[in-house]
């Protein structure tokens, strides 16, 4: 039975806001105001305040990344120990601020890092002394890995549950303790569910412009804040889409970097 | 096959407030193939999974060659499970799988390897190390999963309903060479399933398990000829099990009629439960049997024919290799030592014994 005609609305729709969308930014980002072709909208990323961004941008996603992996896997790992009906609380518990606005949250946390806000406020009530939190690169992380741990956790929680409790009993059966266990059967076996964890936190903490605007302030610039200000203050589209392909083309890089991590992986596990 | 090589003594085990074994005692000698039989939740898993050390009992204790290994965790103890569904290592390749255990062990990389084909050549599947287990069809995982718990020499293997998600033909292959790696390799087998037919095929003692309780303990000739009661005769087996009266020392009365039997000692006018095997009954002439009935089924079989037979108010069931067609009538024969009489339950624990029906 041909059923391919099924498909024919997403079909439509990919083409009108996926791939168009996507062209355009080809065409912005290869043509100069006058509509010239141009490749200097993509060598503008090589200068120096554009690279700065960029390295900073790839620093804190990296920093944000790994600290989402190294919480979420312990996390993961007690939710898959723990009996049903304690695990569907603690997942909706990870699920449920995915559930509030983005914009909310993140402003949340301004109020919460103001140099007048809530933590300074408990501070200064126990005479402590304050502390210069919002507008700081670790404001951004912590912004970053609250958004985003839940995209961590769940891939993760999701190929934990999956393994059969009796591959872990034969790897102890076979004489393996614990960290052996681990180190040999859990982890090689969990790494699909970390590396699309690891793509799912990585990628929208290398392209936000939204935390870093809130909890980094004007001062800090991420890769992401440098495209949106040539898109709203600057209004200069074509630099922008220049930038954005870019970004993409590191994107694409680091993807192909952590799916060779993956067999790799999958190869030396024993 | 002599000494007690595990001793299980008094195990009760529940969760959430059901009890799962009731003060279970059972040894296992050396060298014997031993079979946990009984239906799904009767507790035969939970026994395997005490010996194994995945389970912990609430009561009683493990001796395993002397010494208490109740609390020992799983990799401390000398003995290997097979798992349901063989619990392969996916993302390593066979030969790895199978060296998993000595790696562990930190063994020489040429003993390993000689282990890895001894172990590939005694389940028949030489010059598969290097493939992946997935690409392996079920019976094949399960011989994989066979080769990895025996190449570590334990003293007793564990083995969970290995054979159940195989089809038939592979099941009854499966048996044999189970029965031939037994013997071979010369340790202890614990099997576990619910299909009597494996447990009379392959073991040399089997145990009948129901509702946490054990229900008989004997050779599969013991447990088929001279089941103890009425659930372990339903069990193992077809049978016709008829609440009845014994008259008197080698005499029973089955619906309404007399029989002669070879059981004594169970005083005069007692009830009793008596299980007659189909293959037991014989069909005569009308008013030729000791009760003349009707053939009210008859389904071919291969071997035999089985039939149903409306006498005295009971469908008997008979297998035979002679045919008599729906509606004949015949007479009942049973010779006396094809009688066997049991007690009926009395005491609150034998009630656990009592069929479900």
């Amino acid at each position: 039975m041909n059923k391919k005609w099924l498909s024919a609305p997403y079909l439509v729709w990919a083409v009108a806001f996926i791939i168009l969308p996507l062209l355009m930014v080809v065409y912005y980002g290869l043509t100069d105001k006058t509509g010239a072709f141009t490749l200097e909208n993509f060598l503008a990323m090589g200068t120096p305040e554009h690279l700065k961004a960029l390295g900073l941008s790839l620093l804190l996603s990296l920093i944000s990344t790994i600290i989402c992996l190294l919480l979420a896997y312990p996390l993961a790992m007690i939710l898959v120990a723990s009996n049903t009906s304690k695990t569907s609380f603690v997942v909706l518990l990870v699920i449920l601020p995915m559930w509030m606005n983005f914009l909310l949250r993140t402003m949340a946390w301004q109020t919460l890092l103001e140099k007048n806000g809530v933590i300074n406020g408990i501070l200064t009530f126990l005479h402590l002394p304050n502390h210069n939190l919002i507008n700081t690169p670790g404001a951004i992380v912590l912004g970053m890995v609250y958004n985003f741990l839940p995209f961590m956790v769940l891939p993760i929680y999701n190929v934990l549950a999956k393994i059969d409790k009796n591959v872990i009993n034969a790897a102890r059966d076979l004489g393996a303790n614990g960290i052996q266990t681990f180190c040999k059967i859990t982890l090689p076996l969990s790494i699909p569910g970390i590396v699309s964890g690891i793509t799912m936190v990585f990628v929208p903490a290398l392209t936000t412009f939204v935390i870093s605007n809130l909890l980094g302030g004007s001062k800090i610039l991420l890769i992401g804040n440098v495209i949106e200000q040539e898109f709203t203050t600057a209004s200069n589209w074509h630099l922008g889409s220049g930038l954005s392909l870019m970004l993409m083309v590191f994107i694409i890089i680091s993807m192909v970097i952590s799916s060779l991590f993956d067999k790799d992986g999958e190869g030396s596990a024993l | 096959m002599s000494n007690k090589l595990i001793d299980l003594q008094h195990i009760t085990k529940s969760y959430d407030g059901q009890v799962i074994l009731d003060d279970l005692n059972l040894y296992i000698r050396e060298n014997e193939f031993l079979t946990l039989l009984g239906p799904s939740g009767c507790g035969k898993t939970t026994t395997l999974r005490i010996i194994g050390g995945f389970e912990k009992p609430d009561q009683g204790r493990v001796i395993f060659g002397g010494e208490d290994i109740t609390k020992l965790p799983p990799n401390k103890r000398h003995l290997n499970t097979v798992f349901q569904k063989y619990a392969l290592f996916t993302h390593m390749t066979i030969a790895e799988n199978i060296a998993f255990g000595l790696k562990i062990k930190n063994k020489s990389k040429a003993y390993i390897d000689d282990k890895i084909k001894y172990a590939l050549k005694l389940v028949n599947l030489e010059g598969y190390g290097n493939r992946m287990p997935d690409s392996l069809s079920g019976g094949q995982q399960q011989r994989i999963a066979i080769a990895r718990a025996i190449v570590n020499e334990p003293k007793v293997l564990l083995l969970d309903e290995p054979l159940g998600a195989l089809d038939l033909k592979l099941r009854q292959d499966m048996q044999y060479e189970l029965i031939r790696l037994k013997n071979e390799l010369g340790i202890t087998f614990i099997y576990v399933t619910h299909d009597q037919e494996e447990a009379l095929t392959m073991s040399d003692t089997i145990v009948v398990m129901n509702q946490g309780y054990i229900q008989q303990v004997g050779t599969p000739e013991d447990i088929y000829n001279e089941p103890e009661n009425a659930f372990v005769a339903d069990f193992i087996g077809d049978s016709n099990i008829i609440g009845s009266i014994m008259v008197r020392d080698e005499l029973v009365e089955i619906l309404g009629a007399k029989f002669a039997c070879v059981d004594k000692g169970f005083g005069e006018n007692k009830p009793v439960d008596v299980v007659i095997r189909p293959e037991d009954v014989e069909l005569v002439e009308p008013d030729c049997g000791t009760i003349n009935g009707v053939v009210t089924h008859i389904i071919f079989k291969g071997v035999h024919y089985e039939m149903e037979v409306q006498a005295n108010g009971f469908e008997w069931l008979v297998h035979s290799t002679d045919m008599f067609p729906v509606g004949t009538k015949v007479g009942i024969h049973v010779d006396p030592y094809n009688i066997q009489i049991m007690h009926k339950p009395a005491s609150e624990d034998e009630e656990a014994a009592g069929i479900d029906e």
